[in-house]
């Protein structure tokens, strides 16, 4: 592993073919996360947040495809991997952490089952050992085990997030993405779920990626954050880079549309617009259009590449910085 | 000025529409194949010189001649000859069945759903109870019991094949039901004839439309069957009848295919017609079919 | 399983069963016409007998008076004479239901994996050739008339090439030395007829395994299946195949009906000595109260079947307790 990092995707370009042409869902997307790191992709539905996610162990559906870019894991790119490649590394290296609020479980077959068959599936053990880390799981997760060949429907929403849980930790994999594993939950599971998942981080010290467009989870479980819009990263850096001083104006305004319950009172900032339509991208920047501080043509003619702000790593995507930085 | 635009929107959506239809080559080919019975049906006996009750003209089931294209049957018939004159017995029991089978559902589903509670209940009970039901020995019952003429045929075909429209109708009305227009209807004090007919019946029947030619397709299949058993109406040769004589005449182990294989193959062709089209209306309207 | 919805499928099985006997006692009493006079119709009745059948009936009753004694008659399994056969009605339907049920069991289990096989396969490949050629051949099926089906079969099969008999469950008036020569006999009878009512059912079931099968493969837990490493195709079969089979086996339940149809049709093209060819022979002769008895009784069994199919549904899908 070179320099310490577990995952590299590299100017990943994700297109997906439908009737009316091509969707660039993912354009020119790169990121790294180092061994026990975890990063937060964020952005509204829609900016390429899952499908990034997904391109990384190749769940796009059918009309979906790669069309460049690397995405390193374990110095093996996955990107380049045919599907028979691709089998051994899910779940075994990479998991998911799905809506448990979903069908996300199978409803005809009992939870035990369900975490049994993905261990056996990577590990020639028997399935009485299966059972017996399965009961370890649930102990991890906190779930009494004498629950867990129950169905899914005969538990409860924050029940089944955890076992959802548990069964993405079932193989001891070195990555986990979670795909906005506290959505539809109430406010008080969601606050368990999110210490369950920092607990295990820790105990485990497991590299992570949280999907998700609830900013204050990922302030909760995660080191960096990479903003998404329209495809493109727009700004990424370390938590406290981006919540305390963001540079972006869609990071601006992404974090003002969260009400802060400990500060005082606001009104609750929406950005006005909607997001352009990726089939036929703008080709200058892609927020230029509801942007409040743009700054004149420059922002519809030419598309703004990241640049890192004081050469750290906090980095960003807008004529505004480029701009100071030129001057 | 109005007036002209409303008009222009309905002529866009219709044209819209038929665009769609054209683009579901399944529906085309079935539109196809109806167009050509029909022509058959009506154009046919006009064209095509042959007298139907003239028994023996021919030799007896004979193979295909020159002045037999498809051979005779077991009086000697012209076998051509009675396949065009089933072109329209065929269609004319088949939608006239289907036009009664889907008054009654249609009533059935929407009373049943507009009304909800215990009547909503009941009828559903029934009707779930009247569709597990053996339809063909009860069809056959009920024809022998009445005697065996087209009239007779349309109703017992009608009568019995009322259920899926009524279920699919009663699914339909509950969600139109609770559209604001008819809730607005509701509460302005309209009468539920005026609601049931005036609001939701229009938009009921796209739905019912695409299964309307499905439940054409069934009766026709159950119309050749009754005849094939032996409970046609006698005085007019449907294709089934031609079946039914190929069957008791022995043709089949005389290796005459002439008798059974062409109306077969018609029965088969026009069913496949308003199944075809039935199913891409299905996919058209239905938008969640045609997620698939 | 949850004992309420045991309760409630039986109290539904109560009703339909009340539907089929009410439509049966109305067949026979609120027709045009008088019914004795109908049932007259037939040649082979005596006036003497015609006597005894007013009596035994009560057509000179009042309705309600005439409903409750053909219940009761019917509890006590008194089903009517014969008038062919000049038998109890429920003697030779008894004689020839075993036939029915071997053929059934048969063609259902051809057309059922037919249709799930070709089920699966076309929706595994939705949009492809595979998909289309199974969709065509599903509506084409649907479209034969499954006696036409039988009449080619036959003709080919059987006049043709000579490789299966023409008609009959045994060969006529053959002695057999062992049962094993009779099993064998009975097979041989049994095969095509099978196949051909098998096939003359299939369309629907394919059609419906299909749509099903798309259904659930848009669900999210495919998507754990498949991020769990499995094979598409394992996916399909683990966990995609369980949950589309709920539907399946609630189709099958609604279509014994639809299959009796086929039967009757199979067997008549056959002679296969069911309860289907009784009802085409009876009716030939106009043998109502053997129609009627075996309208009833294969009523009964549907009702059965779909009560089997309703307690089937109930343990394979975990989530019926709670509904």
């Amino acid at each position: 592993m070179k320099n310490g990092n577990i995952l590299e995707v590299k100017n990943l370009k994700t297109y997906f073919k439908i009737k009316q042409g091509i969707v660039k869902a993912v354009d020119d997307v790169s990121f790294e996360l180092k061994k026990g790191e975890s990063i937060g992709l964020v952005g509204e539905s829609g900016c390429g947040k899952t499908t990034t996610a997904l391109s990384i162990i190749r769940l796009l559906s059918d009309n979906g495809y790669i069309e460049s870019g690397k995405i390193i894991f374990d110095d093996v790119n996955l990107a380049a991997m045919t599907e028979d490649e691709i089998l051994n590394y899910r779940w075994n290296d990479i998991s998911m952490i799905f809506q448990g609020a979903m069908n996300a479980l199978n409803p005809v077959m009992r939870v035990s089952d369900q975490i049994i068959e993905a261990i056996q599936l990577h590990e020639s053990i028997s399935r009485e050992e299966a059972r017996k880390r399965v009961t370890e799981l649930f102990e991890l997760v906190k779930i009494n085990p004498n629950l867990m060949d129950s169905y899914p429907h005969e538990f409860s929403g924050g029940m089944r997030q955890r076992a959802i849980i548990a069964m993405a930790l079932a193989c001891n994999p070195a990555l986990i993405i979670g795909d906005e594993p506290t959505t539809a939950l109430d406010v008080m599971v969601q606050a368990q779920i999110i210490d369950l998942i920092n607990d295990l981080r820790k105990k485990l010290k497991m590299s992570m990626i949280m999907i998700t467009h609830d900013l204050s989870i990922i302030t909760e479980t995660c080191d960096k954050i990479a903003v998404m819009y329209a495809g493109k990263i727009a700004e990424i850096g370390n938590v406290d880079d981006i919540v305390f001083n963001y540079q972006h104006p869609y990071t601006e305004k992404l974090i003002k549309a969260f009400p802060n319950i400990y500060g005082e009172r606001q009104m609750v900032e929406s950005i006005p617009g909607t997001p352009p339509n990726l089939l036929n991208p703008p080709k200058g920047c892609r927020f230029a259009d509801r942007c409040h501080k743009k700054i004149g043509e420059i922002c519809d003619n030419v598309d703004p590449s990241l640049v890192s702000i004081d050469g750290s790593n906090h980095m960003v995507a807008c004529h505004l910085k480029e701009g100071l930085r030129n001057v | 000025m109005a007036e002209i635009t409303k008009k222009n929107v309905k002529y866009q959506n219709i044209k819209r529409s038929i665009d769609t239809f054209m683009g579901n080559k399944m529906g085309v080919l079935g539109l196809c194949i109806l167009v050509f019975f029909v022509i058959v049906a009506f154009i046919g006996p006009l064209v095509y010189d042959f007298d139907q009750q003239s028994y023996g003209k021919g030799e007896l089931m004979a193979p295909p001649t020159n002045g037999f294209p498809l051979g005779t049957d077991d009086m000697g018939r012209d076998i051509l000859g009675s396949l065009i004159y089933g072109a329209k017995i065929s269609l004319m029991i088949g939608i006239f069945a289907t036009l009664i089978s889907v008054c009654i559902g249609t009533f059935i589903g929407i009373s049943s759903g507009f009304a909800g509670g215990k009547t909503d209940i009941i009828l559903m009970r029934f009707t779930d109870g009247f569709m597990v039901l053996p339809k063909l020995p009860l069809i056959m019952i009920l024809a022998a019991l009445l005697g065996s003429n087209i009239r007779n045929i349309i109703i017992v075909l009608g009568f019995t094949s009322w259920t899926g429209t009524a279920r699919l109708v009663r699914s339909q009305t509950l969600s139109v039901k609770e559209r604001q227009f008819v809730e607005r209807a509701i509460s302005s004090g309209a009468g539920k004839g005026y609601i049931m007919f005036k609001h939701i019946l229009p938009n009921v029947f796209p739905l019912v439309f695409s299964n309307t030619i499905l439940v054409t397709a069934n009766a026709i299949l159950t119309e050749t069957t009754l005849s094939f058993l032996g409970l046609g109406d006698p005085l007019t040769p449907s294709w089934g009848q031609i079946l039914r004589g190929a069957f008791v005449s022995g043709a089949v182990s005389l290796g005459a295919w002439w008798f059974f294989i062409p109306a077969g193959l018609c029965v088969i062709l026009l069913v496949l017609g308003f199944t075809f089209l039935g199913y891409s209306f299905d996919e058209i309207l239905n938008p969640k079919l045609r997620r698939r | 399983m949850n004992i309420n919805y045991l309760l409630k499928k039986l109290f539904h099985s109560f009703i339909t069963l009340i539907i089929v006997i009410t439509i049966n006692f109305f067949l026979f009493r609120v027709m045009p016409g008088d019914p004795t006079a109908m049932v007259a119709k037939s040649a082979n009745l005596s006036p003497e007998y015609a006597e005894k059948l007013n009596e035994m009936y009560g057509f000179d009753r009042s309705l309600p008076v005439q409903y409750a004694m053909y219940i009761k008659s019917l509890v006590t399994g008194d089903f009517g004479m014969s008038f062919k056969f000049r038998k109890p009605v429920i003697n030779i339907i008894g004689e020839r239901i075993m036939a029915t049920i071997l053929l059934a069991i048969c063609a259902q289990t051809v057309a059922i994996l037919f249709g799930i096989v070709v089920g699966t396969l076309a929706a595994a490949h939705r949009g492809r050739k595979i998909d289309v050629g199974a969709l065509g051949f599903a509506l084409f099926i649907y479209a034969i008339p499954a006696f036409w089906l039988g009449i080619v079969l036959v003709s080919f099969f059987s006049v043709k090439l000579g490789v299966f008999p023409v008609n009959g469950m045994v060969d006529a008036g053959r002695d057999y030395a062992t049962t094993w020569a009779y099993i064998k006999d009975v097979l041989h009878h049994l095969l095509l007829p099978s196949i051909s009512m098998g096939l003359a059912i299939c369309g629907g079931y394919t059609m419906i395994m299909r749509s099903s099968l798309l259904d659930v493969l848009t669900e999210d837990y495919i998507t754990t299946a498949r991020a769990k490493g499995y094979k598409r195709k394992d996916v399909v079969i683990k966990h995609a195949l369980p949950n589309a089979m709920l539907p399946m086996v609630t189709v099958i339940a609604i279509n014994i009906g639809f299959m009796i149809g086929g039967a009757l049709q199979t067997e008549t093209v056959f002679s296969w000595p069911g309860v289907g060819r009784l009802v085409y022979d009876s009716l030939e002769a106009r043998d109502y109260p053997v129609l009627q008895g075996a309208f009833l009784i294969i009523s009964f069994c549907v009702i059965i079947a779909n009560f089997i199919a309703d307690i089937l549904y109930g343990y394979l899908d975990p989530r019926i307790k709670y509904e």
